[in-house]
Protein backbone atom coordinates (compact mmCIF):
# COMPACT_ATOMS: atom_id res chain seq x y z
CA UNK A 1 0.00 0.00 0.00
CA UNK A 2 2.76 2.23 0.97
CA UNK A 3 4.72 2.08 -2.41
CA UNK A 4 1.57 3.73 -4.27
CA UNK A 5 1.45 6.89 -1.94
CA UNK A 6 3.86 9.76 -2.86
CA UNK A 7 2.33 12.54 -0.69
CA UNK A 8 4.33 13.24 2.49
CA UNK A 9 7.41 10.67 1.31
CA UNK A 10 10.67 12.31 1.73
CA UNK A 11 13.13 11.62 -1.22
CA UNK A 12 16.92 12.30 0.72
CA UNK A 13 19.19 13.23 -1.88
CA UNK A 14 21.80 16.02 -1.85
CA UNK A 15 20.39 19.12 -3.92
CA UNK A 16 20.38 22.67 -4.18
CA UNK A 17 16.14 22.33 -3.33
CA UNK A 18 16.18 19.88 -0.88
CA UNK A 19 19.03 22.35 1.33
CA UNK A 20 16.51 25.51 0.71
CA UNK A 21 14.25 26.60 3.78
CA UNK A 22 11.24 25.45 3.70
CA UNK A 23 9.37 28.73 3.85
CA UNK A 24 10.85 29.90 0.30
CA UNK A 25 9.99 26.50 -1.19
CA UNK A 26 6.13 26.54 0.28
CA UNK A 27 6.30 30.59 -0.98
CA UNK A 28 7.30 28.77 -4.62
CA UNK A 29 4.42 26.65 -4.71
CA UNK A 30 1.86 28.94 -3.47
CA UNK A 31 2.63 31.97 -6.12
CA UNK A 32 3.06 28.51 -8.70
CA UNK A 33 -0.71 27.86 -8.38
CA UNK A 34 -1.25 31.10 -9.04
CA UNK A 35 1.17 32.32 -11.47
CA UNK A 36 0.13 28.82 -13.57
CA UNK A 37 -3.18 30.32 -14.60
CA UNK A 38 -1.94 33.12 -16.20
CA UNK A 39 -0.55 31.12 -19.07
CA UNK A 40 -2.74 30.63 -21.96
CA UNK A 41 -0.36 30.51 -25.13
CA UNK A 42 2.23 28.20 -25.98
CA UNK A 43 4.83 30.46 -25.42
CA UNK A 44 3.98 31.06 -21.85
CA UNK A 45 2.96 27.24 -21.18
CA UNK A 46 6.55 26.81 -22.73
CA UNK A 47 7.63 29.29 -19.99
CA UNK A 48 5.78 26.95 -17.44
CA UNK A 49 7.86 24.09 -18.83
CA UNK A 50 11.21 25.38 -18.97
CA UNK A 51 10.23 26.33 -14.97
CA UNK A 52 9.08 23.48 -13.77
CA UNK A 53 11.92 21.01 -15.59
CA UNK A 54 14.69 23.48 -14.35
CA UNK A 55 12.97 22.81 -10.67
CA UNK A 56 12.82 18.84 -11.06
CA UNK A 57 16.33 18.92 -12.47
CA UNK A 58 17.71 20.95 -9.45
CA UNK A 59 15.98 18.92 -6.89
CA UNK A 60 17.69 15.84 -8.28
CA UNK A 61 14.40 13.60 -7.97
CA UNK A 62 14.40 10.63 -9.62
CA UNK A 63 11.73 11.13 -12.69
CA UNK A 64 10.29 7.45 -11.71
CA UNK A 65 8.70 9.01 -8.37
CA UNK A 66 7.08 12.62 -10.21
CA UNK A 67 5.68 9.29 -12.71
CA UNK A 68 4.25 7.66 -9.87
CA UNK A 69 2.82 10.44 -8.14
CA UNK A 70 1.36 11.65 -11.31
CA UNK A 71 -0.42 8.07 -11.99
CA UNK A 72 -3.01 8.34 -9.47
CA UNK A 73 -4.57 11.32 -11.41
CA UNK A 74 -4.15 10.58 -14.81
CA UNK A 75 -7.45 9.67 -14.55
CA UNK A 76 -8.85 12.93 -13.87
CA UNK A 77 -6.40 14.44 -16.45
CA UNK A 78 -7.76 12.40 -19.26
CA UNK A 79 -11.13 12.94 -18.11
CA UNK A 80 -10.48 16.47 -18.10
CA UNK A 81 -8.92 16.07 -21.58
CA UNK A 82 -11.71 14.55 -23.30
CA UNK A 83 -14.50 16.83 -21.62
CA UNK A 84 -12.66 20.11 -23.33
CA UNK A 85 -11.97 17.77 -26.49
CA UNK A 86 -15.73 16.89 -27.20
CA UNK A 87 -17.13 19.91 -25.66
CA UNK A 88 -15.45 23.14 -26.34
CA UNK A 89 -16.67 24.11 -29.85
CA UNK A 90 -13.92 26.83 -31.26
CA UNK A 91 -11.81 27.50 -33.83
CA UNK A 92 -11.78 25.22 -36.79
CA UNK A 93 -13.67 21.96 -37.00
CA UNK A 94 -10.81 19.43 -37.43
CA UNK A 95 -12.93 16.03 -37.25
CA UNK A 96 -17.12 14.79 -37.51
CA UNK A 97 -18.33 11.95 -36.89
CA UNK A 98 -21.86 11.47 -35.90
CA UNK A 99 -22.54 13.45 -32.70
CA UNK A 100 -19.18 13.70 -32.10
CA UNK A 101 -17.14 16.95 -33.51
CA UNK A 102 -13.65 17.80 -32.60
CA UNK A 103 -12.56 21.31 -32.75
CA UNK A 104 -9.03 22.65 -33.13
CA UNK A 105 -10.29 25.27 -30.32
CA UNK A 106 -11.08 21.88 -27.85
CA UNK A 107 -7.79 20.35 -28.71
CA UNK A 108 -5.50 23.16 -27.55
CA UNK A 109 -7.44 23.77 -24.39
CA UNK A 110 -7.68 19.63 -23.41
CA UNK A 111 -3.99 19.89 -24.09
CA UNK A 112 -3.57 23.12 -22.15
CA UNK A 113 -5.61 22.53 -18.85
CA UNK A 114 -3.85 18.75 -18.90
CA UNK A 115 -0.31 20.24 -19.31
CA UNK A 116 -1.71 22.47 -15.86
CA UNK A 117 -2.83 20.06 -14.19
CA UNK A 118 0.75 17.96 -14.41
CA UNK A 119 3.08 20.83 -13.50
CA UNK A 120 0.38 21.41 -10.37
CA UNK A 121 1.23 17.88 -9.38
CA UNK A 122 4.48 17.48 -10.23
CA UNK A 123 5.63 21.05 -8.62
CA UNK A 124 3.92 20.30 -5.21
CA UNK A 125 5.30 16.80 -5.23
CA UNK A 126 8.60 18.50 -5.32
CA UNK A 127 7.63 20.26 -2.49
CA UNK A 128 6.75 17.20 -0.21
CA UNK A 129 9.25 14.81 -1.86
CA UNK A 130 12.64 17.27 -0.72
CA UNK A 131 11.28 18.54 1.79
CA UNK A 132 11.19 16.23 5.74
CA UNK A 133 7.17 16.91 6.78
CA UNK A 134 9.09 17.89 10.04
CA UNK A 135 10.41 20.95 8.35
CA UNK A 136 7.15 21.39 6.23
CA UNK A 137 5.51 22.25 9.48
CA UNK A 138 8.08 24.67 11.06
CA UNK A 139 7.97 26.12 7.62
CA UNK A 140 4.23 26.96 7.48
CA UNK A 141 4.50 27.48 11.85
CA UNK A 142 7.02 30.10 11.06
CA UNK A 143 4.96 31.60 7.42
CA UNK A 144 1.46 31.82 9.43
CA UNK A 145 3.38 33.49 12.84
CA UNK A 146 1.84 37.04 11.94
CA UNK A 147 -1.41 35.30 11.74
CA UNK A 148 -1.30 35.23 15.85
CA UNK A 149 -1.94 38.54 16.10
CA UNK A 150 -5.88 37.41 15.07
CA UNK A 151 -6.05 34.88 17.52
CA UNK A 152 -5.17 31.93 15.17
CA UNK A 153 -3.88 29.23 17.15
CA UNK A 154 -0.74 29.01 14.48
CA UNK A 155 1.24 26.65 17.16
CA UNK A 156 -1.59 24.41 17.48
CA UNK A 157 -2.29 24.03 13.63
CA UNK A 158 1.55 23.12 12.81
CA UNK A 159 1.15 20.63 15.71
CA UNK A 160 -1.92 19.00 14.79
CA UNK A 161 -0.34 18.97 11.10
CA UNK A 162 3.13 17.01 12.20
CA UNK A 163 1.34 14.30 14.30
CA UNK A 164 -1.11 13.40 11.81
CA UNK A 165 1.87 13.02 9.18
CA UNK A 166 3.74 10.85 12.29
CA UNK A 167 1.04 8.81 12.71
CA UNK A 168 0.06 7.59 8.94
CA UNK A 169 2.34 4.58 9.27
CA UNK A 170 1.09 3.84 12.37
CA UNK A 171 -2.59 3.71 11.36
CA UNK A 172 -1.46 1.76 8.05
CA UNK A 173 0.17 -0.96 9.93
CA UNK A 174 -3.20 -0.71 12.36
CA UNK A 175 -5.40 -1.22 9.27
CA UNK A 176 -3.22 -4.09 8.35
CA UNK A 177 -3.17 -6.07 11.44
CA UNK A 178 -7.40 -4.88 11.95
CA UNK A 179 -7.87 -6.20 8.24
CA UNK A 180 -6.01 -9.54 8.80
CA UNK A 181 -7.70 -10.31 12.43
CA UNK A 182 -11.20 -9.71 10.63
CA UNK A 183 -10.06 -12.10 7.51
CA UNK A 184 -9.36 -14.53 9.66
CA UNK A 185 -13.14 -14.79 11.42
CA UNK A 186 -14.41 -15.04 7.70
CA UNK A 187 -14.68 -11.25 6.50
CA UNK A 188 -13.61 -10.89 2.07
CA UNK A 189 -11.97 -7.96 1.59
CA UNK A 190 -10.89 -8.15 -1.74
CA UNK A 191 -13.49 -11.31 -3.09
CA UNK A 192 -17.11 -11.57 -3.08
CA UNK A 193 -19.69 -9.39 -4.26
CA UNK A 194 -19.59 -5.65 -3.89
CA UNK A 195 -22.41 -5.46 -1.25
CA UNK A 196 -20.34 -7.60 1.24
CA UNK A 197 -17.66 -6.05 0.77
CA UNK A 198 -18.62 -2.54 1.64
CA UNK A 199 -20.19 -4.46 4.34
CA UNK A 200 -16.47 -5.04 5.41
CA UNK A 201 -15.40 -1.75 6.35
CA UNK A 202 -17.86 -1.46 9.26
CA UNK A 203 -15.86 -4.35 11.13
CA UNK A 204 -12.14 -2.47 10.01
CA UNK A 205 -13.14 1.39 10.44
CA UNK A 206 -14.60 1.23 13.98
CA UNK A 207 -11.92 -0.58 15.59
CA UNK A 208 -9.37 1.71 13.76
CA UNK A 209 -11.70 4.82 15.36
CA UNK A 210 -11.67 3.40 18.50
CA UNK A 211 -7.75 2.40 18.80
CA UNK A 212 -7.12 6.11 17.00
CA UNK A 213 -9.38 7.80 20.07
CA UNK A 214 -7.36 5.50 22.59
CA UNK A 215 -4.27 6.62 20.78
CA UNK A 216 -4.75 10.46 20.91
CA UNK A 217 -5.80 10.47 24.40
CA UNK A 218 -2.51 8.53 25.40
CA UNK A 219 -0.14 10.88 23.66
CA UNK A 220 -2.45 13.90 25.10
CA UNK A 221 -1.61 12.27 28.62
CA UNK A 222 2.17 11.70 27.51
CA UNK A 223 2.69 15.32 26.22
CA UNK A 224 1.22 16.93 29.68
CA UNK A 225 3.34 14.78 31.89
CA UNK A 226 5.94 15.75 29.86
CA UNK A 227 5.26 19.41 30.30
CA UNK A 228 4.10 20.51 27.13
CA UNK A 229 1.71 23.62 27.51
CA UNK A 230 1.49 24.68 23.85
CA UNK A 231 3.68 26.94 22.01
CA UNK A 232 4.05 29.48 24.61
CA UNK A 233 7.83 30.62 25.19
CA UNK A 234 9.11 27.54 23.30
CA UNK A 235 12.50 27.73 21.57
CA UNK A 236 13.33 25.79 18.54
CA UNK A 237 15.98 22.66 18.00
CA UNK A 238 15.72 23.39 14.30
CA UNK A 239 16.23 26.58 13.04
CA UNK A 240 15.50 27.96 10.29
CA UNK A 241 17.69 29.89 7.76
CA UNK A 242 16.98 31.83 5.23
CA UNK A 243 19.96 32.83 2.29
CA UNK A 244 20.25 33.69 -0.88
CA UNK A 245 19.04 30.54 -2.63
CA UNK A 246 15.90 30.91 -0.85
CA UNK A 247 15.80 34.69 -2.60
CA UNK A 248 16.42 33.50 -5.84
CA UNK A 249 14.08 30.38 -5.66
CA UNK A 250 11.41 33.26 -4.81
CA UNK A 251 12.33 36.10 -7.02
CA UNK A 252 12.34 33.07 -10.22
CA UNK A 253 8.75 32.34 -9.51
CA UNK A 254 8.30 36.52 -9.09
CA UNK A 255 9.73 36.66 -12.60
CA UNK A 256 8.29 33.79 -14.26
CA UNK A 257 4.73 35.48 -13.50
CA UNK A 258 5.75 38.80 -14.89
CA UNK A 259 6.84 36.93 -17.78
CA UNK A 260 3.65 35.29 -18.34
CA UNK A 261 1.83 38.46 -17.91
CA UNK A 262 3.75 39.51 -20.79
CA UNK A 263 3.53 37.11 -23.06
CA UNK A 264 -0.53 36.01 -22.30
CA UNK A 265 -2.62 36.71 -25.00
CA UNK B 1 -6.80 -31.46 10.97
CA UNK B 2 -2.89 -32.01 10.02
CA UNK B 3 -1.27 -29.11 8.24
CA UNK B 4 1.79 -29.31 6.89
CA UNK B 5 4.46 -26.75 5.74
CA UNK B 6 7.26 -27.68 2.71
CA UNK B 7 10.22 -25.43 1.99
CA UNK B 8 7.72 -22.66 2.89
CA UNK B 9 9.57 -19.01 1.88
CA UNK B 10 8.36 -15.28 2.40
CA UNK B 11 9.77 -12.34 1.06
CA UNK B 12 8.31 -9.32 1.92
CA UNK B 13 7.28 -6.57 -0.55
CA UNK B 14 8.27 -8.63 -3.33
CA UNK B 15 10.88 -7.04 -6.52
CA UNK B 16 11.41 -3.62 -4.46
CA UNK B 17 14.67 -2.23 -3.02
CA UNK B 18 12.68 -2.86 0.49
CA UNK B 19 12.91 -6.85 -0.30
CA UNK B 20 13.41 -9.21 2.45
CA UNK B 21 12.73 -12.41 3.49
CA UNK B 22 10.85 -13.35 6.63
CA UNK B 23 10.74 -17.50 5.91
CA UNK B 24 13.54 -19.23 4.12
CA UNK B 25 13.15 -23.27 3.50
CA UNK B 26 10.58 -23.58 6.44
CA UNK B 27 9.20 -27.38 6.65
CA UNK B 28 6.99 -28.23 10.00
CA UNK B 29 4.58 -31.04 9.94
CA UNK B 30 1.63 -30.72 12.76
CA UNK B 31 0.26 -34.13 12.86
CA UNK B 32 -3.85 -33.65 14.12
CA UNK B 33 -4.24 -32.90 17.86
CA UNK B 34 -0.47 -31.79 18.66
CA UNK B 35 0.12 -28.61 21.11
CA UNK B 36 3.04 -27.00 19.11
CA UNK B 37 4.56 -24.03 20.88
CA UNK B 38 6.75 -21.60 18.61
CA UNK B 39 9.39 -19.89 20.38
CA UNK B 40 12.16 -16.96 18.94
CA UNK B 41 13.33 -14.12 18.65
CA UNK B 42 11.21 -10.80 18.02
CA UNK B 43 12.22 -10.69 14.24
CA UNK B 44 12.56 -14.42 13.85
CA UNK B 45 9.99 -14.83 11.47
CA UNK B 46 7.06 -16.50 14.17
CA UNK B 47 4.07 -14.22 13.21
CA UNK B 48 4.96 -14.36 9.67
CA UNK B 49 4.98 -18.11 10.00
CA UNK B 50 1.36 -18.39 11.49
CA UNK B 51 -0.16 -16.14 9.49
CA UNK B 52 0.36 -18.77 6.75
CA UNK B 53 -1.62 -21.24 8.72
CA UNK B 54 -4.93 -19.84 7.25
CA UNK B 55 -3.90 -18.32 4.09
CA UNK B 56 -3.70 -14.99 5.32
CA UNK B 57 -0.43 -15.04 3.67
CA UNK B 58 0.88 -16.90 1.07
CA UNK B 59 4.28 -18.27 0.58
CA UNK B 60 6.17 -16.87 -2.25
CA UNK B 61 7.88 -20.70 -2.19
CA UNK B 62 7.26 -23.93 -1.15
CA UNK B 63 3.25 -25.01 0.20
CA UNK B 64 0.94 -25.86 2.51
CA UNK B 65 -1.15 -28.42 3.44
CA UNK B 66 -4.30 -27.59 5.59
CA UNK B 67 -6.21 -30.96 5.75
CA UNK B 68 -7.08 -31.48 2.04
CA UNK B 69 -5.94 -28.08 0.97
CA UNK B 70 -3.23 -26.89 -0.53
CA UNK B 71 -2.07 -23.56 -0.62
CA UNK B 72 1.01 -22.99 -3.08
CA UNK B 73 3.49 -20.54 -3.81
CA UNK B 74 2.19 -18.19 -6.79
CA UNK B 75 -1.17 -20.08 -7.12
CA UNK B 76 -4.59 -18.43 -6.30
CA UNK B 77 -6.04 -20.21 -4.00
CA UNK B 78 -9.82 -19.61 -4.07
CA UNK B 79 -11.27 -21.31 -1.26
CA UNK B 80 -9.49 -19.64 1.73
CA UNK B 81 -12.79 -19.21 3.40
CA UNK B 82 -12.57 -22.82 3.87
CA UNK B 83 -9.17 -23.20 5.29
CA UNK B 84 -9.85 -19.96 7.98
CA UNK B 85 -13.25 -21.50 9.15
CA UNK B 86 -10.88 -24.78 10.11
CA UNK B 87 -7.70 -22.46 11.72
CA UNK B 88 -8.89 -20.09 13.94
CA UNK B 89 -6.74 -17.15 14.83
CA UNK B 90 -6.12 -15.16 18.27
CA UNK B 91 -4.29 -12.55 17.50
CA UNK B 92 -2.15 -10.47 19.66
CA UNK B 93 -4.12 -8.15 21.59
CA UNK B 94 -7.62 -9.41 20.34
CA UNK B 95 -9.80 -7.09 22.00
CA UNK B 96 -8.61 -4.77 18.96
CA UNK B 97 -10.47 -6.96 16.82
CA UNK B 98 -14.17 -5.84 18.37
CA UNK B 99 -16.58 -3.82 16.57
CA UNK B 100 -20.10 -4.52 16.82
CA UNK B 101 -23.05 -3.13 19.54
CA UNK B 102 -22.96 -5.96 21.77
CA UNK B 103 -20.87 -8.55 22.99
CA UNK B 104 -23.27 -11.58 21.46
CA UNK B 105 -22.99 -9.56 18.59
CA UNK B 106 -19.61 -9.61 18.30
CA UNK B 107 -18.95 -13.18 18.56
CA UNK B 108 -21.66 -14.53 16.36
CA UNK B 109 -19.82 -12.46 13.71
CA UNK B 110 -17.12 -14.87 12.88
CA UNK B 111 -19.72 -17.82 12.77
CA UNK B 112 -22.08 -15.99 10.60
CA UNK B 113 -19.63 -15.14 8.27
CA UNK B 114 -18.43 -18.82 7.81
CA UNK B 115 -22.77 -19.76 7.18
CA UNK B 116 -23.91 -20.35 10.85
CA UNK B 117 -27.96 -20.12 11.10
CA UNK B 118 -28.49 -16.78 13.45
CA UNK B 119 -29.87 -19.20 16.36
CA UNK B 120 -27.02 -21.75 16.11
CA UNK B 121 -24.41 -18.34 16.31
CA UNK B 122 -26.29 -17.24 18.98
CA UNK B 123 -26.41 -21.13 20.76
CA UNK B 124 -22.27 -21.09 19.81
CA UNK B 125 -21.63 -17.65 21.28
CA UNK B 126 -23.94 -18.38 25.03
CA UNK B 127 -21.30 -21.79 24.88
CA UNK B 128 -18.10 -20.13 24.46
CA UNK B 129 -19.34 -17.14 26.77
CA UNK B 130 -19.06 -19.31 29.54
CA UNK B 131 -15.69 -21.64 28.39
CA UNK B 132 -14.22 -18.58 28.67
CA UNK B 133 -14.96 -17.92 32.30
CA UNK B 134 -18.02 -14.89 31.88
CA UNK B 135 -21.74 -14.78 32.46
CA UNK B 136 -23.79 -14.68 29.55
CA UNK B 137 -25.12 -11.36 31.13
CA UNK B 138 -22.69 -9.72 29.38
CA UNK B 139 -23.62 -10.83 26.12
CA UNK B 140 -26.07 -7.82 26.28
CA UNK B 141 -23.52 -5.20 26.65
CA UNK B 142 -21.11 -3.10 24.57
CA UNK B 143 -17.83 -4.36 23.99
CA UNK B 144 -16.12 -1.19 24.75
CA UNK B 145 -17.75 -1.25 28.44
CA UNK B 146 -15.27 -4.01 29.23
CA UNK B 147 -12.37 -4.23 31.09
CA UNK B 148 -9.50 -5.26 29.33
CA UNK B 149 -9.29 -8.43 30.62
CA UNK B 150 -13.08 -9.17 29.52
CA UNK B 151 -12.17 -7.74 26.26
CA UNK B 152 -9.92 -10.34 25.75
CA UNK B 153 -12.00 -12.92 26.81
CA UNK B 154 -14.78 -11.91 24.48
CA UNK B 155 -12.26 -11.50 21.68
CA UNK B 156 -11.34 -15.08 22.23
CA UNK B 157 -14.55 -16.22 22.85
CA UNK B 158 -15.17 -15.11 18.88
CA UNK B 159 -12.74 -17.04 17.91
CA UNK B 160 -13.52 -19.95 19.87
CA UNK B 161 -17.20 -19.75 18.44
CA UNK B 162 -16.35 -20.82 14.51
CA UNK B 163 -15.62 -24.19 16.09
CA UNK B 164 -11.97 -24.22 14.22
CA UNK B 165 -10.14 -27.94 13.97
CA UNK B 166 -6.97 -26.01 14.52
CA UNK B 167 -6.01 -23.47 17.49
CA UNK B 168 -3.46 -20.54 16.46
CA UNK B 169 -2.63 -18.30 19.53
CA UNK B 170 -0.25 -15.08 18.85
CA UNK B 171 0.61 -14.37 22.39
CA UNK B 172 -3.01 -14.38 23.63
CA UNK B 173 -1.76 -13.61 27.20
CA UNK B 174 0.45 -9.78 26.59
CA UNK B 175 -0.16 -7.74 28.31
CA UNK B 176 -2.76 -9.42 31.19
CA UNK B 177 -2.05 -10.00 34.92
CA UNK B 178 -0.32 -13.21 36.29
CA UNK B 179 -3.45 -14.94 37.67
CA UNK B 180 -5.41 -13.53 33.89
CA UNK B 181 -2.59 -15.32 32.19
CA UNK B 182 -2.46 -18.47 33.75
CA UNK B 183 -6.59 -18.72 33.47
CA UNK B 184 -6.38 -17.70 29.89
CA UNK B 185 -3.66 -20.49 28.98
CA UNK B 186 -5.51 -22.89 31.14
CA UNK B 187 -8.57 -22.40 29.27
CA UNK B 188 -6.86 -23.15 26.60
CA UNK B 189 -5.40 -26.24 27.44
CA UNK B 190 -8.38 -27.67 28.53
CA UNK B 191 -10.15 -26.79 25.31
CA UNK B 192 -6.85 -28.03 23.53
CA UNK B 193 -7.57 -31.45 25.59
CA UNK B 194 -11.35 -31.89 25.42
CA UNK B 195 -12.29 -31.30 22.25
CA UNK B 196 -8.68 -32.65 20.21
CA UNK B 197 -8.14 -30.09 18.72
CA UNK B 198 -4.44 -29.25 17.59
CA UNK B 199 -3.14 -26.21 19.28
CA UNK B 200 -0.11 -23.50 17.89
CA UNK B 201 1.12 -21.44 20.48
CA UNK B 202 3.71 -18.34 19.64
CA UNK B 203 4.78 -17.43 22.88
CA UNK B 204 7.60 -15.44 24.49
CA UNK B 205 6.90 -16.93 28.12
CA UNK B 206 9.32 -20.31 28.03
CA UNK B 207 7.26 -21.22 31.24
CA UNK B 208 4.17 -21.43 28.92
CA UNK B 209 6.00 -23.07 26.30
CA UNK B 210 7.36 -26.18 28.86
CA UNK B 211 4.12 -26.60 30.72
CA UNK B 212 1.52 -26.73 28.02
CA UNK B 213 3.64 -28.07 24.67
CA UNK B 214 4.22 -31.14 23.46
CA UNK B 215 6.92 -30.13 21.12
CA UNK B 216 8.56 -27.05 20.95
CA UNK B 217 9.74 -25.27 17.71
CA UNK B 218 12.82 -22.85 17.90
CA UNK B 219 12.58 -19.91 15.02
CA UNK B 220 16.08 -18.34 14.08
CA UNK B 221 16.14 -15.63 11.23
CA UNK B 222 13.33 -16.91 9.44
CA UNK B 223 13.74 -20.82 9.42
CA UNK B 224 13.32 -23.72 11.98
CA UNK B 225 16.63 -23.70 14.41
CA UNK B 226 15.49 -26.92 16.28
CA UNK B 227 12.40 -29.03 16.90
CA UNK B 228 11.51 -31.29 20.23
CA UNK B 229 10.23 -32.01 23.38
CA UNK B 230 10.21 -29.49 25.85
CA UNK B 231 12.51 -30.68 27.83
CA UNK B 232 15.16 -31.85 25.43
CA UNK B 233 14.75 -28.51 24.30
CA UNK B 234 15.37 -26.80 27.41
CA UNK B 235 18.28 -29.26 28.30
CA UNK B 236 20.17 -26.97 25.84
CA UNK B 237 20.52 -23.75 27.53
CA UNK B 238 23.63 -21.99 25.91
CA UNK B 239 22.23 -22.79 22.24
CA UNK B 240 19.17 -20.90 23.72
CA UNK B 241 21.08 -18.36 25.17
CA UNK B 242 23.16 -17.63 22.01
CA UNK B 243 20.02 -17.01 20.00
CA UNK B 244 18.65 -14.84 22.66
CA UNK B 245 16.05 -17.00 24.57
CA UNK B 246 15.91 -18.27 28.26
CA UNK B 247 15.16 -21.13 29.40
CA UNK B 248 12.06 -21.52 32.39
CA UNK B 249 12.86 -20.17 35.73
CA UNK B 250 12.42 -23.54 37.47
CA UNK B 251 15.72 -24.66 35.02
CA UNK B 252 17.45 -21.26 35.49
CA UNK B 253 17.61 -22.22 39.33
CA UNK B 254 17.69 -25.74 38.76
CA UNK B 255 21.01 -24.81 36.88
CA UNK B 256 22.32 -22.79 39.40
CA UNK B 257 21.88 -25.28 42.19
CA UNK B 258 23.91 -27.49 40.22
CA UNK B 259 27.15 -25.11 39.32
CA UNK B 260 27.20 -24.12 43.10
CA UNK B 261 26.60 -27.92 44.33
CA UNK B 262 28.73 -29.78 41.37
CA UNK B 263 25.35 -32.34 41.69
CA UNK B 264 23.76 -33.43 38.66
CA UNK B 265 19.93 -33.66 38.78
CA UNK B 266 18.19 -36.50 36.84
CA UNK B 267 16.48 -34.58 34.61
CA UNK B 268 15.35 -30.96 33.81
CA UNK B 269 12.81 -29.42 35.31
CA UNK B 270 10.08 -27.62 33.77
CA UNK B 271 7.66 -26.96 36.66
CA UNK B 272 8.16 -26.20 40.62
CA UNK B 273 7.28 -29.85 41.25
CA UNK B 274 9.81 -31.42 39.45
CA UNK B 275 12.11 -28.71 40.91
CA UNK B 276 11.06 -29.70 44.65
CA UNK B 277 10.80 -33.54 44.17
CA UNK B 278 14.44 -33.50 42.73
CA UNK B 279 15.60 -31.69 45.71
CA UNK B 280 14.06 -33.57 48.31
CA UNK B 281 15.18 -36.25 46.17
CA UNK B 282 18.64 -35.41 46.85
CA UNK B 283 18.29 -34.33 50.31
CA UNK B 284 17.53 -37.23 51.36
CA UNK B 285 20.55 -39.07 50.03
CA UNK B 286 22.27 -36.42 51.80
CA UNK B 287 24.04 -34.93 48.96
CA UNK B 288 22.19 -31.54 49.39
CA UNK B 289 21.67 -30.26 52.58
Amino acid sequence: MMDKLIFGRYVPADSAIHKMDPRSKLIMVFLFVFVIFLANNVVSYALVAVFTLAIVKLSKVPARFLINGLKPVLILILFTFLLHLFFTKEGELLYKWNVIEIYSGGLRQGIFISLRFAFLIVITSILTLTTTPISLTDGLETLFNPLKKWKLPVHELALMMSISLRFIPTLLEETDKIMKAQAARGTEFSSGPVTSRMKAVVPLLIPLFVSSFKRAEELAVAMESRGYRGGEGRTKFRLLRWERKDTYLVLAICILGILLIVFRT
Amino acid sequence: MRINLQNVEHKYQVNTPFERAALTDVTIDIPSGTYLAVIGHTGSGKSTLLQHLNGLLQPTKGYIQVGEQRITAGKKEKNLKAIRKRVGIVFQFPEHQLFEETVLKDICFGPMNFGVSEEEAIRLAKESITKVGLGEEILEKSPFDLSGGQMRRVAIAGVLAMQPEVLVLDEPTAGLDPRGRKEIMDLFYSIHKDSGISTILVTHSMEDAARYADEIVVMHKGSVFERGKPRDIFSRSAELAELGLDVPNTVKVQLMLERSTGLKFGRICLSLDELTSEIAASMKRGDLS
